[in-house]
């Protein structure tokens, strides 16, 4: 096999990727899913009459990447790849929707976002063909895109049988904002003009996590070395942005069970993690903190005080709310057994992050693709075979506490303030490919750079977490009463916007 | 039982008890101070959303994403970003600061109260939630207004799960090409009289996604847009007191 093999943040020459014939493409991708590779990245650049394929697959165990290339031309076919590895289903639609190159024999080809840059302009979003049931009891429920709440936009309908759902699909593209072509128009490298602010905007409940994989990035093409204390702080970051958001999550599935206690508790508990960011840097979702090169602001004596002090407080509370309400039977009944996603499903649909790891499939970046200050501090990861509710509750559960630990190892050993904490960029590398991979707190963000002869961007692949997980959601929801799928949906928490882009 | 005491007593009151009065972190970026006619660094360049122009030396707090690149950029004090919060106005104009505003006179003028409005809406207040393309900061946001530290429902202002219930919209979001049709179903599903609330740098002007060829922002042409509340995203203290001044109380 002639892939080309590289590491999380290790830019490679484009000519150093082979490109394959389709057929030996597919077959290689094959093999190597046999062998318990997953895929990272599977996008399209084209140029002219025809698109490269690039594909990604990642090798947990060894922490390598495996890369190569096919090219097509317009108008052809070739046969799918999602027949053999479903988890290439989600990206095979993508690529199908932007460039109208047909994969032949897909299980499962309909629209994905309707993406401004779509091949065929005429599919309307209010149009999406339906799966559709028929039989005396079976009734259709359709919800959104705009919902009871303040939630993102998106449509899902239910086919029912009686209270029971047979089939629910996910209808999303309400949020896309053409993200991808905003960032090359953004972006003028060799004058050093970066738009983080963009990417902090990817998905807004992951501003650190999407920030990183794009500084990630901007930063290997250009061989610029992050100073320890900054790559400190930016994981310091990445772990109090994992910290509101499972708070907050533990508070919406106790709201949703109606056990208003833990949502008034989590609620205000969540507040003290995410005002500890504002008091950081000004920003309650941490926008503004990372920059390319480092860190924007730094944290002090006096503010690692106040800090330690919060976060020993956040850790008292969560523990004392989290011990009572997972110890109350009424809870556990509502949570345990609901919404199964198993093992073997989790890794042939290729789920990522937090959910995986609650589905027994563990698999997490910070321990298996090190990036940053985590090849110096592991982690250690951890996961839950049951894959109900239960599970990915009591595993954000455990992620607070273990979050919680890792900062303040951190800030036990953060490093005397000597070194600057943002460094200028260097040459950037001309006709080169780089993947960057972050653990937000979904699950595994993928950003992939490719740039020109002159180091300028060309192309930007993003892939959040949430682009793997909403089929899990779909599955997860089967034969569970239609009642159960708010509590479903919250202990998954996707995003709309990271998936839409 | 006695867990859930012990979790109660351990929590005491979380509310703020004045939403008026509260202060939010120095650290937090709200109404930026200008203390110069210019700046000697290229303006078109420091900005990443066109929030600032030169001669006189103005920011557009409807564009601005309160990044503070400008503040770091002209370096000598021209600006400034104070931890002001009660950003709200009812025009648009309004939002464009200069060195002649100062946080007083904006937290007097800013917001003309309208008698019709605080005779309708004075006592209760109920809005349906649109968002349009938002990257969901300023949905967490609105979110966060109802919880326990901030409590928006004291006041009788809710966010409600119909349209038919509801007094008018709250918008999130750019607005994209893929959401014209349901932000105007929704609008439409809401009774008369209603207003319209634009949450969020990206729902007043586009914000960071300005000039995207998946944006389509015909919608607030075609309306009056009764108070725009800005920030990237907005803090819950900006959305509370832009609301509670509008409805006159």
């Amino acid at each position: 096999m002639k892939w080309v093999v590289t590491k999380n943040n290790k830019p490679l020459e484009i000519k150093n990727i082979p490109e394959l014939s389709i057929r030996d493409f597919r077959q290689d991708i094959i093999a190597l899913a046999k062998q318990k590779m997953r895929v990272v990245s599977f996008f399209g650049l084209r140029k002219d009459n025809a698109v490269t394929i690039y594909c990604v697959m990642a090798d947990d165990e060894t922490s390598r990447l495996f890369v190569a290339s096919s090219k097509l031309n317009l108008n052809t076919t070739y046969d799918s790849i999602s027949q053999s590895v479903p988890a290439f289903s989600m990206f095979e639609r993508e690529f199908y929707e932007e460039f109208g190159i047909l994969p032949e024999n897909h299980p499962w080809l309909k629209p994905v976002r309707y993406s401004a840059g779509r091949f065929d302009k005429s599919a309307k979003i209010e149009e999406y063909p339906f799966f559709t049931m028929d039989g005396e009891e079976i009734h259709q429920v359709a919800v959104g895109p705009v919902h009871a709440g303040i939630i993102e936009p998106g449509h899902f309908r239910f086919m029912c049988c009686g209270e029971n759902i047979c089939h629910l699909e996910i209808q999303l593209g309400y949020q896309h904002r053409d993200i991808e072509s905003l960032i090359l128009k953004r972006n003028d490298f060799n004058k050093k003009k970066f738009n983080m602010h963009l990417a902090e905007s990817i998905a807004g409940d992951t501003s650190i996590g999407h920030a990183l994989a794009y500084a990630g990035a901007v930063e290997a093409l250009s061989n610029c070395v992050v100073s320890r204390r900054a790559e400190s702080i930016r994981a310091i970051a990445l772990e109090l942005e994992r910290i509101g958001i499972h708070i907050g999550d533990l508070g919406a599935i106790s709201n949703d069970i109606g056990y208003l206690m833990g949502n008034a508790v989590f609620g205000a508990t969540r507040t003290l993690a995410i005002n500890s960011m504002l008091a950081i840097c000004g920003s309650r979702f941490g926008r503004g903190l990372i920059k390319v090169g480092g860190v924007a602001f730094d944290i002090d004596t006096e503010l690692m005080k106040s800090l330690s002090k919060t976060f020993r407080k956040i850790d008292h509370d969560v523990t004392l709310m989290g011990e009572t309400m997972l110890s109350q039977a009424t809870v556990l009944s509502r949570l345990e057994t609901t919404g199964i996603v198993d093992k073997h499903t989790a890794s042939e649909i290729g789920m990522a992050g937090l959910s995986a790891r609650a589905s027994g499939y563990s698999i997490d970046v910070r321990a298996d693709h090190p990036f940053g200050i985590y090849k110096y501090y592991p982690i250690y990861k951890t996961s839950i075979d049951n894959g109900d509710v239960f599970a990915r509750t009591y595993l954000r559960y455990v992620e607070i506490g273990n979050s919680i630990k890792f900062i303040f190892e951190q800030f036990d050993n953060l490093p005397e303030n000597n070194t600057p904490l943002l460094n200028a960029t260097g040459e950037f590398a001309g006709d080169s490919f780089v993947v960057s991979l972050v653990e937000g707190w979904r699950g595994e963000i993928a950003h992939c750079a490719i740039t020109d002869a002159d180091g300028n961007l060309i192309r930007y692949k993003i892939k959040d977490p949430s682009f793997n997980n909403w089929f899990a959601l779909a599955l997860a929801v089967r034969n569970n009463g239609i009642s159960d799928f708010p509590l479903c949906n919250k202990s998954f928490n996707l995003s709309y916007c990271g998936f839409d882009l | 039982m006695f867990d859930l005491l012990k979790v109660r007593i351990n929590q005491g009151n979380q509310a703020i008890p004045d939403i008026k009065r509260a202060v939010i972190n120095p650290m937090f970026r709200g109404l930026p101070e200008i203390t110069a006619e210019s700046c000697d660094k290229s303006i078109e360049e420091i900005c990443p959303v066109g929030a600032l122009s030169s001669s006189p030396l103005s920011i557009d707090m409807g564009k601005c994403i309160f990044c503070a690149d400008c503040e770091r950029a002209c370096g000598k004090g021209e600006i400034k970003f104070t931890n002001f919060h009660k950003t709200s106005a009812t025009s648009r104009e309004t939002l464009i600061v200069d060195m002649h505003t100062n946080a007083q006179s904006y937290e007097k003028t800013a917001i003309q109260a309208r008698k019709d409005i605080k005779k309708l809406f004075g006592r209760s207040l109920k809005l349906r939630s649109v968002s349009a393309g938002g990257c969901n900061g300023c949905e967490m946001e609105l979110n966060a207004c109802s919880n326990v530290n901030f409590d928006m429902g004291r006041f009788g202002i809710d966010v409600v799960a119909s349209p038919r219930h509801a007094d008018g919209i709250i918008i999130t979001g750019p607005i994209t090409e893929n959401m014209v049709y349901a932000l105007n179903d929704s609008y439409l599903a809401v009774p008369h009289p209603k207003i319209i609330i634009v949450v969020g740098s990206c729902a007043i002007s586009g914000g960071k996604f300005a000039g995207s060829p998946a944006i389509n922002r015909e919608f607030l042409k075609n309306h009056k847009i009764d108070l725009y509340i800005p920030g990237c995203p907005v803090h819950p203290l900006t959305v509370i007191n832009g609301i509670l001044n509008f409805i006159g109380r």
